[in-house]
């Protein structure tokens, strides 16, 4: 298979999974008990009438099958509905706040990625000593706390008693600090396990004897050759973070009061929204799955393996 | 002559969780300057830490000299820094290893990798580095070195690979290669080509080879001087004439005897030492071989020999000039006598066989689909794993099956079996088409079909009881109770040779001889009429494989068992089979009663094989007609004669018109338009 065919495949079964998501998240939301349209109008005031009629107009008297086509071509064609509460768009509304989740995941992907490798590797070159029990309770810690709790406590330490860094707000680069390291230290958990692990793994292959024996520095063998195989299955981790980090944008932005989608869709789910909760479920299903893609992608830059398999 | 390298009474410790562990004890050796040094033994001798100390490559795996010196250039290599000796690594000394697949980092092609270790080397540009590399890489014989140097390693074959490690080992002029059983994964024509190259390099780089090996024929070749090494230490050393003529160690003596060779007497039982190599934890006190040892003492029991000078050579042995005076010292021990004889009556019971074919293999094809994964891809190609064969397998035969890998004689013994479906073609197994069974029925069969494997340490499930592991078989096909469930496990633990207590063992406390016990008897548990023994004995030092092939043919003798043998090792395959099967690309080009096939082979691919055969009496050396180039790819097999691309007496009709597979005597096919 040449490259392009691959890259083709790749593209397609992305595209695939794209339309399955959006099938999923309508059905999610079809199943969901309740009656949307009664939780949209006083029942106290609404008649029968009235309630058949706004179900009429939502289009919620149609087949499932009618419901689904008509919601998939208008997102094709960029109308995600709109909002039940106040009648905004919901598309606009998500592009508007977008800007700030994306800050927010990128900088908490960076950090994890930053602390997770570094000390993964650190701690398999130095197994048992110091640095590596140092990088294991920070595995230990990132995948057990609770990201609401990591936050509380970064709010209390770094803006309560030392006062260096804002405890909420979503301008500026130093809103954005507190944040990001408490979601990040999540990601870096599992990629400080994950790189460790792999990296002992290739420690002990035949070919880093081979590189000693040509006589060539730990720092080369280590760091030019031993890391580069070490990262090939890190990445898939790396990538499937992203996709975590993403979700746990809801429960900072609302610890941290920051306006993203993560907070819209908390919101969204407090007003049962259902308009502005499908579409941001499935505007994020979009994402993830392009961030996988391009991690796929990015195998094939690093394994040759990968890059020259018939 | 003078000394290059020389090592004094070296012991080399490895920290374990539960205090030190000894490797090596009190070895001592030397290599002058354009020597050829061998060290051999069996695993767990310690060959493999002495190769690996000297360039204290076992610091790193937790090992430690913790005494003796390593006198290089008149400096102690013991005693450097890593630092310091990083200017002898890969420069003074360098280094190949077992498995070239993994020697090489996967991620870096193979041009990187041998510049980076010319560029160790201060004084050259990268330029010029480069074009180091392709001049090593063409010394070597590698075809189209500029295209190779850009190439990732798991885009050579293992023989090509093999080739570049020794170029990188080049890379900077050593005086010293240490070569760790450079040839044991390679197919025996490939480690022809190796040895050549290793043995031209030397005079043409002017070095000197330690060659570790654990094959004899191996070190005949190859040996100015031979180390035979045994659970950590020396206990003989001798050139490698005075080894082979008269061994002084009883060890060195057995493990001559135990080698089968291409003209040993098939109807004799393979010699083999009693027992396995003890652990490293629990030696036993005095002589470490006495208990495996026919001429032990009380004596031995108790001191250990010191390695002395007796007869110009040294030997570790309290007995060595008495024992070489002994009269039956150049002869198998009287025991063998008597076998030989029980055998000789089993051939002639073999003769009155009748010929009623237990397989019946017509036409029989496997191909597997390639390069179709994606829908974007237009054309479909499969790889030719077995194609058109046509033979059958005899009631009580051994079929010996052999070819060099990617020749497809496993693909073929796993349709056979239907663990694999045929793309085409017949299997008939006691007059019954296989491919018309349903599972029901193909599960009913099974029991009669049984399977040995290559790696004894893979083929058992390690959270198992020994003695459920066996009696699985018996548990599925019989559903017997649990008490006749343990009466017949313990029974066959005792016809293979185990012990009955091992019942509640787990797989890990067995050698690796004692495991391949075990999948033997769970594979003779049901009584099966026949066995595919797929390189059953491949993977086993060489006292223990001749202790398994002579297992496995007494089971035969007393089950009526048929074998299908499939292996490389070709001495083995001659030794135990009635007929042979060569394999090349998914064809069978030559099939023949054992004896006809190894003295008048008609294929000159076969004469190939056996040519490359190295030969275990350094005073035969044969003009050797070893096979060119390596075998071609199976998913684009040559038009004609698929050997043709090798072949010493290709025509241009070969290139054109694939030969018919025919007989030119009776019971001796062969596949050739110009047989020999």
């Amino acid at each position: 298979m040449t490259l392009v065919n691959k890259v083709l495949l790749k593209i397609s079964t992305a595209f695939v999974s794209i339309i399955g998501s959006s099938i999923l998240v309508f059905s999610i939301i079809y199943l969901l008990p309740g009656d949307p349209v009664l939780s949209m109008i006083d029942p106290s005031v609404a008649t029968p009438e009235m309630v058949a009629n706004l179900r009429k107009e939502l289009g919620l008297n149609q087949p499932f099958y009618i419901q689904f086509s008509e919601y998939f071509m208008n997102v094709l064609q960029g109308d995600f509905g709109q909002s039940v509460v106040n009648s905004e768009p919901v598309l606009p509304k998500i592009v508007e706040h977008f800007p700030a989740t994306l800050a927010l995941t990128i900088t908490s992907a960076v950090l994890s990625v930053v602390i997770g490798v570094t000390f993964g590797v650190l701690s398999a070159i130095y197994r048992n000593k110091w640095i590596d029990i140092i990088a294991r309770i920070i595995g230990l810690f990132g995948i057990s706390m609770p990201t609401f709790w990591s936050g509380i406590l970064l709010i209390l330490i770094f803006s309560v008693y030392l006062n260096w860094l804002p405890s909420i707000g979503s301008d500026g680069w130093k809103t954005l600090v507190l944040p990001s390291l408490s979601l990040g230290l999540v990601g870096a958990g599992f990629i400080i396990r994950m790189v460790r692990n792999s990296m002992l793994d290739v420690i002990n292959e035949q070919f880093i004897v081979t590189l000693r024996a040509k006589g060539l520095s730990e720092r080369v063998v280590m760091y030019r050759h031993a890391l580069r195989n070490a990262l090939i299955p890190a990445i898939t981790i790396i990538g499937l973070n992203i996709g975590e980090l993403l979700a746990g944008t809801v429960v900072i932005e609302t610890v941290f009061s920051r306006q993203g989608i993560g907070r819209i869709v908390a919101d969204a789910i407090m007003a049962k929204d259902l308009p502005v909760i499908q579409g941001v479920v499935f505007f994020s299903a979009i994402v993830y799955v392009v961030i996988n893609l391009l991690v796929d992608l990015s195998y094939s830059f690093i394994d040759p393996r990968v890059r020259r398999a018939h | 002559m003078e000394k290059l390298l020389d090592i004094q009474h070296l012991k080399v410790d490895f920290t374990m969780k539960d205090g030190d562990l000894t490797a090596i004890k009190d070895v001592s050796l030397h290599i002058n300057i354009g020597e050829t040094v061998c060290i051999v033994g069996e695993s767990g001798s310690g060959k493999s830490v002495t190769s690996k100390a000297i360039m204290r490559l076992i610091d790193y795996e937790n090992g430690k000299i913790s005494a003796g010196s390593i006198v290089l250039d008149g400096m102690d290599l013991a005693q450097l820094s890593q630092k310091k000796l990083r200017s002898i690594c890969g420069k003074k000394v360098a280094m190949i290893f077992q498995e070239p697949m993994a020697a090489f980092d996967p991620v870096f092609t193979i041009g990187s990798q041998i510049i980076e270790t010319i560029l160790e080397n201060k004084q050259f540009t990268k330029l010029q580095a480069k074009e180091r590399a392709l001049y090593l890489l063409n010394r070597v014989g590698i075809s189209d070195p500029a295209l190779r140097l850009n190439q990732y390693p798991n885009e050579l074959s293992g023989g090509m690979l093999q080739r570049a490690m020794i170029a990188m080992a080049l890379a900077c002029g050593p005086d010293l290669l240490i070569a760790d059983e450079p040839t044991t994964a390679l197919d025996v024509t490939i480690q022809a080509q190796i040895l050549k190259l290793l043995q031209e390099i030397k005079e043409e780089f002017g070095m000197s080879i330690l060659l570790i090996t654990h094959d004899m024929g191996v070190a005949a070749q190859m040996a100015d001087r031979i180390i035979v090494m045994y659970a950590g230490r020396i206990v003989e050393y001798a050139t490698v004439s005075q080894m082979f003529e008269l061994p002084h160690h009883p060890y060195t003596r057995g493990l001559l005897q135990s080698i089968t060779t291409i003209d040993s007497d098939r109807s004799k039982k393979l010699y083999s030492i009693n027992g396995s190599i003890p652990g490293l934890a629990d030696l036993p006190p005095g002589c470490q071989f006495h208990p495996r040892c026919p001429f032990a003492t009380e004596r031995c029991s108790m001191e250990l020999p010191p390695l002395r000078e007796v007869n110009d050579r040294y030997t570790a042995c309290w007995y060595a000039e008495d024992l070489v005076e002994s009269f039956d010292w150049k002869q198998p021990s009287g025991e063998t006598k008597n076998d030989r004889h029980s055998i000789k009556e089993i051939v002639l019971s073999d003769s009155k066989r009748g010929s009623e074919p237990l397989f019946t293999i017509q036409q029989l094809s496997k191909f597997y689909p390639i390069g179709k994964k994606s829908p974007f891809s237009r054309n479909s190609s499969y790889l030719r794993a077995v194609e058109n064969v046509t033979f059958t397998i005899e009631k009580g035969e051994t079929f010996g099956l052999v070819g060099e890998s990617g020749s497809g004689k496993s693909t073929l013994g796993r349709v056979l079996l239907q663990l694999e479906k045929p793309t085409s073609g017949k299997v008939f197994f006691q007059g019954q088409d296989l491919s018309k069974l349903d599972a029901k029925e193909l599960r009913e069969k099974r029991r009669n079909m049984q399977m040995i494997y290559q790696d004894p340490y893979g083929s058992v499930n390690p959270r198992w009881k020994v003695g459920d592991i066996i009696g699985e078989p018996l548990q599925v096909h019989d559903s017997l109770s649990a008490k006749d469930k343990h009466d017949r496990v313990q029974d066959l633990l005792e016809v293979v040779g185990l012990n009955k207590s091992s019942f509640n063992l787990y797989p890990h406390e067995f050698s690796g001889g004692q495991r391949q016990r075990i999948a033997i008897a769970r594979a003779i548990a049901l009584n099966p009429q026949f066995i595919l023994a797929d390189e059953a004995v491949s993977a086993l030092d060489v006292s223990v494989q001749a202790q398994i092939v002579n297992l496995l043919q007494d089971l035969q003798r007393e089950r009526d068992l048929t074998y299908l043998f499939i292996a490389h090792g070709l001495n083995i395959v001659r030794h135990v089979s009635d007929r042979i099967g060569v394999m090349y690309l998914g064809q069978m080009v030559e099939m023949a009663p054992s004896e006809t096939l190894f003295l008048h082979p008609a294929h000159h691919y076969t004469k190939g094989l056996i040519d490359s055969i190295p030969i275990a009496d350094p005073a035969r050396t044969r003009e050797r007609i070893s096979l060119k180039g390596e075998i071609p790819s199976p998913a684009n097999p040559p038009a004609g004669c698929r050997f043709h691309t090798r072949c010493p007496a290709a025509t241009a009709r070969c290139r054109e018109e694939q030969p018919i597979f025919r007989e030119i005597h009776t019971g001796h096919w062969v596949a050739c338009h110009d047989p020999l």
